[in-house]
């Protein structure tokens, strides 16, 4: 591999960990800020993708589609947050893993119900449907460069509200005392709510401007589910910087494994999990929101 | 319930079950064997999660681990021995729960739950991805163990009913052997550590030791169970430790009731004919193939407004607490 | 509750869904019911199939291929009545010793037709070996079904792995390409389809510089197809199936290889896919037991009859399924329909030369498809014939012994 390539993969292992970020950065909020852990956080991923496809195909932009699509997700995540999520605050987590992987067989069902099991294609947007040249023979596409740059425009957004803004900081306490925020007359109820439907949001989010690469097919949220789960675990729960960090590493590791070491590619993010639990059981940015 | 009758119904539970196979109708019997194979599975997480309050979403892995581990063991068409197969796959489920145990440990909660489940997903590519285990496509067992006395042959595995007394027997005998460990000291300890693990160590129990101790004891009997699932079906894949099989044990012990190893046994059961009824065409026409959207109600169900499964249910009536087996 | 109460509930439900069921069928066939032939018991089919899950579309379209035939028959095989049983099998290999369990010992099928998934057919291969029910496999294309597995009750109406890429080797070598990369997912099916190219491709000189595995089912190809352009081949040959099909051939373009090293592959790296991907898939050449414009009588009855009926376009797998009813009727009318001569079904089976929409096809002795495979080329949303790539061909059936 000469210098040139490896640039090249190095721009493919990031905007995969940039992808990774934006569906790993919900679950590791609402893990780290509401206790909740969410199984189905992968259906939102795919049912973003499939709104993406049946949007773009009644509007004829994805553009359109996403902004519409978007409000859709938040009060989808506004509801289920009301309905099942909220009476699971006080609960054993084992009851979140049973009540949210019901609700994975049960998101993948109406998946079937509604728009059955073919695989659906999602138009790339005309205005970035151009590459860049990059080799004699190989291009750049133009989407991928976008994405990254919106998922880099989120993560600093995220940043912002978390670290800059008077809700962000209801959010942080809300996070270490639930008791002392509802005493000083904040709604940490309708916080949660906010947190939660944020978080669906994202993952959603990630799954409609990633449509027009990954196709729209079932199940394919719960490949993402899982390497968010090691994201998590390696950044540390509730850290949105050590998600960003994680994801990052893991695009780059996946992406490189798969070229230098593709016998073991599918067990290197494993592995990785392994080491940083040995060395730190909290993960890198663990206890920090 | 006197507590004459609750001491010999399990017994009388087992030797009703012990006569199924007089019915001669092997195909439920065969699924019987699977309930039999399932409630070990469940019980041994049961000890986990019921009764040292550690929540394993990965549980799968060695289960799997066993079925792969005997299929790396028999020889391509002679029948391995089960005397020594047998131990030797509770073996390596034991070291890998030893292994793995001590890295997972160090970690609660949340944390606890997912770096279960990644270990477990890790075992999964292990076998998904290399040649070992024959990649995706599966191990397979031509010929079932044997179980030879010199040269008596005490059961013949090829024979559903001998198979069936065979799942029957450790069934019974892990549930017992269950009983045993809780009703001990250390039972009460691994209790006690569930209930407020601070005041454990406070009082200078090794906390780490007696839970790495569960969570191997634990992995063991589960590889009990995927040994014979492996033996039942000749057949090992990844899909056997994907998380969805973690998901349904789980689901299995809850149902039942986690934290009462009956529970387990009585879940174990629900949910295999549960299964088996709602993907049954024949009774459910059209509507079967979308089983799953009735079982993913179900478990929601089950998760928000039974908490304690059908053993809590059976209690209630009675107006007991649903943890048996430790009384503090 | 006794055991035994419980067995005969489900037993006495059990029989009234059959009767539901095939009450079902019935009317599905638009049976003409003469009543003279009731007498005779009706011939259990089991159909072991996905009907959910990523293959759901096509184990719909191998059910209806299959009923297609026993229509044209007037909704019977030899005189007998059908009954359907279907079980779904969720493409999950770990539950398919279960599931083909279910119609060999609880329904007792005459006969298995199954399934999509290789991984699946495996595990039903050791059940069905050892119960001697007749299976008809309508598509898993694992080597090792009519090749270690084979057994004289296992026959396959579609293809092997092996064969699907086998004749490419003689296709990229017209072309004059000199040396390839193959690129596929890391399974067994795409282990084999590389190995069928590989052989063909180095029998004609051919080179095979690198092979490339992605996990499955992942489909992040873009670090491989960046290692594709590094290594400049002069073409690439690519197994993959379905959603991970569609997302390589986008990925193909995007990454600007398309046009510049010439890419093919086994026919479903386009099949069923193309509404999917846009002009993505424009000129690709791939080969394949099937393909559009075929332009025969028999296609042309079978793809009107296959819309009229279901209202769907027919695909390859539709005719596979449709192969499976026709080979099965060769052998039931040789016997008239008793299905307990399985000897004499057997032998008529291995004997019968299919008049299929494909083209005429027979077994070989391990009881695949001798079959001609044609080379397709991607032209606006179809697969069109070119020519073929190799006339008869045959699966070597390594490690068949029976």
């Amino acid at each position: 591999m000469d210098f040139a390539f490896f640039l090249i993969q190095l721009l493919n292992g990031l905007q995969y960990g940039l992808l990774l970020f934006l569906v790993a950065s919900g679950l590791t909020l609402v893990f780290g800020i509401m206790g909740i852990i969410n199984l189905a956080h992968g259906s939102f991923y795919m049912v973003g993708a499939y709104l993406a496809w049946s949007l773009s195909s009644l509007t004829g932009s994805l553009t359109a589609a996403i902004l519409l699509a978007i409000p859709l997700t938040v009060v989808l995540g506004m509801a289920l947050e009301r309905l099942l999520f909220r009476h699971l605050y006080q609960r054993d987590h084992l009851y979140q893993v049973l009540l949210t992987y019901g609700l994975i067989l049960v998101f993948e069902e109406l998946r079937s119900l509604i728009w059955g099991d073919d695989v659906l294609g999602v138009a790339v947007p005309a205005l970035l449907n151009a590459s860049i040249p990059l080799t004699e023979n190989l291009s750049y596409p133009v989407y991928r460069l976008a994405i990254s740059g919106v998922c880099l425009l989120l993560a600093a957004a995220l940043y912002f509200l978390i670290q800059k803004t008077r809700l962000g900081m209801m959010i942080r306490a809300g996070a270490s005392n639930r008791d002392m925020v509802q005493s000083l007359g904040i709604d940490i109820k309708l916080i949660y709510t906010l947190v939660f439907a944020l978080g669906i949001a994202l993952a959603a989010f990630a799954g409609m401007i990633n449509a027009p690469l990954s196709s729209v097919f079932p199940n394919m949220g719960s490949q993402v589910l899982i390497i968010c789960f090691v994201v998590v675990v390696i950044g540390g729960i509730g850290s949105v910087k050590g998600a960003l960090a994680a994801s990052l590493m893991i695009g780059l590791a996946e992406t490189f494994g798969t070229v230098l070491v593709p016998e073991v590619a599918g067990m290197i993010v494993y592995v990785l999990m392994a080491i940083v639990l040995v060395w730190r059981p909290e993960g890198l940015f663990g206890g920090r929101a | 319930m006197n507590s004459r009758l609750q001491q010999f119904l399990p017994w009388f539970v087992v030797g009703l079950l012990a006569l199924f196979p007089l019915l001669e109708n092997t195909f439920y019997m065969q699924l019987l064997t699977k309930v039999l194979i399932m409630a070990i599975f469940a019980m041994s997480l049961d000890l986990l999660v019921g009764y040292t309050g550690l929540v394993s979403f990965g549980h799968a892995a060695y289960f799997g681990l066993a079925g792969y581990a005997l299929a790396l063991m028999v020889p391509k068409y002679e029948a391995v021995s089960l005397w020594w197969s047998l131990p030797a796959a509770i073996g390596v489920c034991a070291l890998f729960a030893l292994v793995t145990g001590m890295l997972v440990l160090r970690t609660r909660g949340i944390y606890f739950i997912m770096v279960t489940l990644a270990f477990a997903q890790m075992l999964f590519f292990v076998f998904h991805d290399t040649k070992l285990g024959g990649g995706s496509d599966g191990a397979y067992i031509y010929v079932k163990p044997a179980m030879k006395l010199g040269d008596f042959e005490m059961a013949n595995l090829e024979k559903p009913a001998q198979f069936y007394w065979l799942a029957l027997f450790l069934m019974a005998a892990t549930y017992l052997l269950l009983r045993r460990v809780l009703g001990s000291s250390f039972g009460r300890a691994l209790l006690g550590i569930k209930v407020n693990e601070h005041r454990m160590r406070a009082l200078g129990f090794p906390v780490f030791r007696y839970q790495l101790a569960s969570f191997t004891l634990s992995g063991s009997l589960a590889g009990i169970a995927g040994y014979l699932a492996a033996v039942q079906y000749g057949f090992g894949n990844p899909e056997i430790l994907s998380w969805h099989q973690s998901g349904a044990v789980l689901m299995m012990g809850i149902l039942g009731g986690m934290g009462t190893l009956y529970g387990s046994v009585i879940g174990a059961g629900a949910f295999v004919l549960l299964q088996e009824v709602l993907s049954n065409q024949a009774w459910f026409g059209a509507a079967a193939k979308h089983w799953q959207l009735a079982m993913g109600i179900f478990i929601m169900l089950v998760a928000l407004y039974m908490p304690q499964g059908l053993a809590g249910l059976a209690q209630k009536f009675r107006g007991k607490p649903a943890t048996e087996g430790a009384d503090e | 509750m006794s055991q035994n109460d419980k067995d005969v509930f489900a037993r006495r439900g059990f029989l009234k869904g059959t009767a539901a069921i095939a009450g079902v069928a019935a009317v599905g066939t638009l049976l003409p019911s003469t009543g003279a032939l009731a007498q005779q018991a009706k011939l259990k089919v089991g159909l072991m199939l996905p009907y959910t899950g990523t293959f759901a579309q096509l184990g719909v379209a191998i059910t209806n291929g299959f009923k297609l035939a026993v229509d044209e028959r007037g909704g019977k095989l030899a005189g007998r009545e059908i009954e359907f049983i279907t079980v779904d099998d969720e493409s999950n290999p770990a539950k398919a010793p279960e599931n083909v369990n279910k119609l060999v010992q609880r329904d007792k099928v005459d006969v298995v037709i199954g399934t999509v998934h290789s991984g699946v057919a495996m595990g039903m291969a050791k059940v069905i070996r050892e119960s001697g029910t007749l299976w008809i496999n309508p598509n898993a294309g694992a080597d090792e079904v009519t090749g270690p597995l084979c057994a004289p009750n296992i026959f396959r109406t579609s293809f092997s792995n092996w064969q699907t890429t086998h004749a490419l080797g003689k296709v990229l070598k017209a072309k004059g390409h000199k040396n390839a990369v193959f690129i596929t997912w890391k399974y067994a099916a795409g282990e084999q389809m590389m190995a069928g190219f590989k052989e063909g491709f180095e029998k004609e000189g051919g080179k095979l510089t690198k092979e490339l595995y992605v996990p499955f089912p992942q489909v992040e190809f873009q670090a491989l197809l960046t290692e594709i352009a590094s290594i400049k081949p002069d073409a690439v040959v690519a197994f993959f199936a379905g959603g991970g099909a569609a997302k390589f051939l986008k990925d193909y373009q995007a990454a600007g290889l398309k046009g510049k090293i010439p890419l093919y592959g086994s026919g479903f790296l386009t099949d069923g896919v193309l509404d999917a991907v846009g002009d993505a898939a424009e000129g690709i050449e791939t080969t394949l037991h099937y393909a559009d414009g075929l332009d025969t009588k028999k296609d042309k009855a079978f793809r009107l009859a296959y819309a009229k009926t279901f209202k769907l376009q027919p695909d390859v797998y539709a005719v596979q399924g449709y192969d499976a009813g026709q080979l099965l009727a060769a052998g039931l009318d040789a016997v008239k329909g008793n299905v307990a001569d399985k000897a004499g079904m057997i032998k008529a089976m291995e004997a019968a030369k299919i008049d299929s929409p494909r083209g005429p096809w027979t077994l070989s002795k391990s009881h695949n498809p001798v079959q001609d495979m044609y080379l397709r080329k991607v032209v606006g949303k179809e697969n069109k014939v070119q020519g073929v790539a190799w006339k008869a061909l045959a699966d070597p059936a390594r490690g068949c012994k029976a």
